[in-house]
């Protein structure tokens, strides 16, 4: 069995954690989609945001951690009410293409003020966490602390989703949003509060992506199509279609790159996309009606 | 309870309602009948605020609800049964029932008036853990009854409930008007079917191309040539 060997075991648990993150940055991006109805293209920049806010509370301000990421997510998650109120409410009820192009401006936006403010040189919050070392088997801890806590923040989602009135009422306003105000209930209310939670996953996604990775103002260009392509082949809007897309495409860019070369992942995982797309242009597993 | 005074009401620039005044009184159950697209639903859309009305007053128990937003009706006992019965497909039967008591007060009242629903609608505890998009039309019809009678509401309102369902269900659906009639629900019900609908009702409106063209009890309503002539074809 020299075929099945460490180093591919590796990899495959590798996909998996890598999946994890992909999965709790796609579900914000369903979230939305889901209830509202549009794709903030821009999300990737709100996670970029919310690095910066980690950076700048935790290594300029000395504020601890566990107090610096609770903060950030409170800040994207008001980013995201932001977007809603003054971006995404004016255009509603225009075109899905007018609605496309102001999330792209506030896209390019975010970048441009974030070059401004912060500059365009990498940053770091300087902290290594040690490999997690299992036999022959080597895992960052930093993508297992990851790994563990986007699980948990989409078991939270999901209980709230399923568990609670106002969670009902978003899954309920995406399938017909004209008659909810017979249930008493304000529709531009549940926009704003689902707008919060797509920013607050942001938030957390941030939090978890500033242990591995260096800021900089194009950090969200690195991994935002992934997470919008993994939304697309999972089914725009299918949350749960997204969370099995994520873990199938990160197994194709973490194993097709043991394999070949880790370029030759993302080729892979890209090529299994587009051929997919042809196969079932709705999603994997159907996109939302 | 409820007042129309001279309410006129449309969508844009295109009127459908013209100074309509109507009286529902607290343990009525009045009928509105009419043909197709005389503004039957767009009473009931004007009387829940889910539009504006151009002219003319609209008030529950003394209090103008002109300017109050769609979501606060159900906040002043005004439940809507919607045409066509609007059901959230992808949620359970229960979950849609738990829409219905959104607001906070209904929510402390919730299994109260869960248990009530039930006991009106067995079929409905039977099928509480399905999509409500599974369900028959019938079935759809009692579930949307259901999800309105969990605002706890002073005044209900139906919109075509018989509407598109088999013989059967209709007599089931008109069934449980009667007993909510009886019960001492003030309902305001819409209907085409005109015989069955003043069968269990106390008094009605006829409307036509936007306005009421008479009113009475049910019995000279129905007694009212005009009518025969036009629906019942006799």
């Amino acid at each position: 069995m020299q075929f099945f060997d460490v180093f591919l075991l590796e990899a495959v648990l590798n996909g998996v954690l890598f999946g994890g993150i992909l999965a709790l940055l796609a579900l914000g991006l369903n979230l939305i989609f889901g209830v509202i109805d549009v794709v903030w293209i821009c999300y990737a920049e709100l996670i970029m945001i919310g690095m910066y806010a980690v950076y700048y509370l935790h290594a300029v301000f000395g504020w601890p951690l566990w107090l610096a990421f609770p903060a950030c997510i409170a800040v994207v998650a008001l980013l995201g009410m932001a977007l809603h109120q003054f971006v995404i409410r004016p255009v509603l009820a225009a075109e899905p293409i007018n609605q496309l192009l102001v999330t792209g401006g506030v896209l390019f936006l975010l970048q441009g003020v974030a070059t401004l403010a912060f500059g365009v040189e990498f940053k770091n919050l300087g902290i290594q966490l040690p490999p997690l070392q299992l036999g022959e088997l080597y895992l960052s801890s930093a993508r297992l602390v990851a790994f563990v806590v986007a699980l948990g923040g989409m078991i939270a989602m999901y209980l709230f989703l399923t568990r609670t009135y106002l969670g009902t009422a978003i899954r309920a306003i995406s399938q017909d949003r004209a008659v909810m105000p017979l249930m008493g209930v304000n529709p531009h209310r549940i926009f704003l509060l689902t707008s919060a939670l797509g920013g607050a996953l942001a938030g957390l996604a941030a939090c978890l992506l500033v242990l591995q990775y260096d800021i900089h103002p194009a950090i969200g260009l690195s991994f935002g199509p992934v997470v919008f392509l993994v939304c697309v082949l999972g089914g725009l809007g299918n949350m749960i279609g997204g969370f099995a897309a994520a873990f199938l495409f990160a197994q194709f860019i973490s194993v097709g790159g043991y394999f070949f070369h880790l370029e030759w992942g993302y080729v892979i995982a890209f090529v299994f996309f587009i051929a997919a797309m042809f196969w079932r242009p709705r999603g994997l597993f159907g996109a939302k009606s | 309870m409820l007042a129309l005074d001279k309410l006129s009401a449309g969508y844009g620039g295109f009127r459908a309602l013209f100074d309509v005044s109507l009286e529902v009184k607290a343990g009525e159950t009045v009928a509105v009948i009419g043909p197709n697209g005389a503004g039957k639903t767009t009473l009931l859309r004007a009387i829940s605020r889910l539009i504006d009305p151009s002219a003319g007053t609209l008030s529950m128990e003394g209090q103008s609800l002109n300017r109050v937003p769609p979501h606060e009706a159900v906040a002043r006992g005004i439940a809507h049964v919607p045409e066509n019965r609007r059901l959230f497909p992808r949620l359970t039967v229960e979950e849609n029932l738990r829409m219905g008591a959104f607001l906070p007060t209904a929510r402390a009242k919730f299994a109260q008036r869960l248990e009530q629903v039930y006991q009106l609608f067995p079929r409905m505890q039977e099928r509480r853990r399905q999509p409500a998009g599974t369900l028959s039309g019938g079935e759809q019809q009692m579930c949307a009854i259901g999800r309105a009678l969990m605002s706890g509401p002073k005044l209900l309102l139906l919109d075509e409930p018989s509407a598109g369902l088999a013989p059967v269900m209709v007599q089931a659906i008109f069934e449980v008007v009667r007993k909510m009639s009886n019960e001492g629900y003030t309902v305001l019900i819409v209907e085409q079917n005109i015989r069955q609908v003043l069968g269990i009702a106390h008094r009605g409106y006829l409307l036509e191309t936007g306005r009421i063209r008479s009113s009475g009890t049910s019995a000279e309503l129905l007694a009212s040539v005009d009518i025969k002539q036009a629906y019942l074809g006799l």
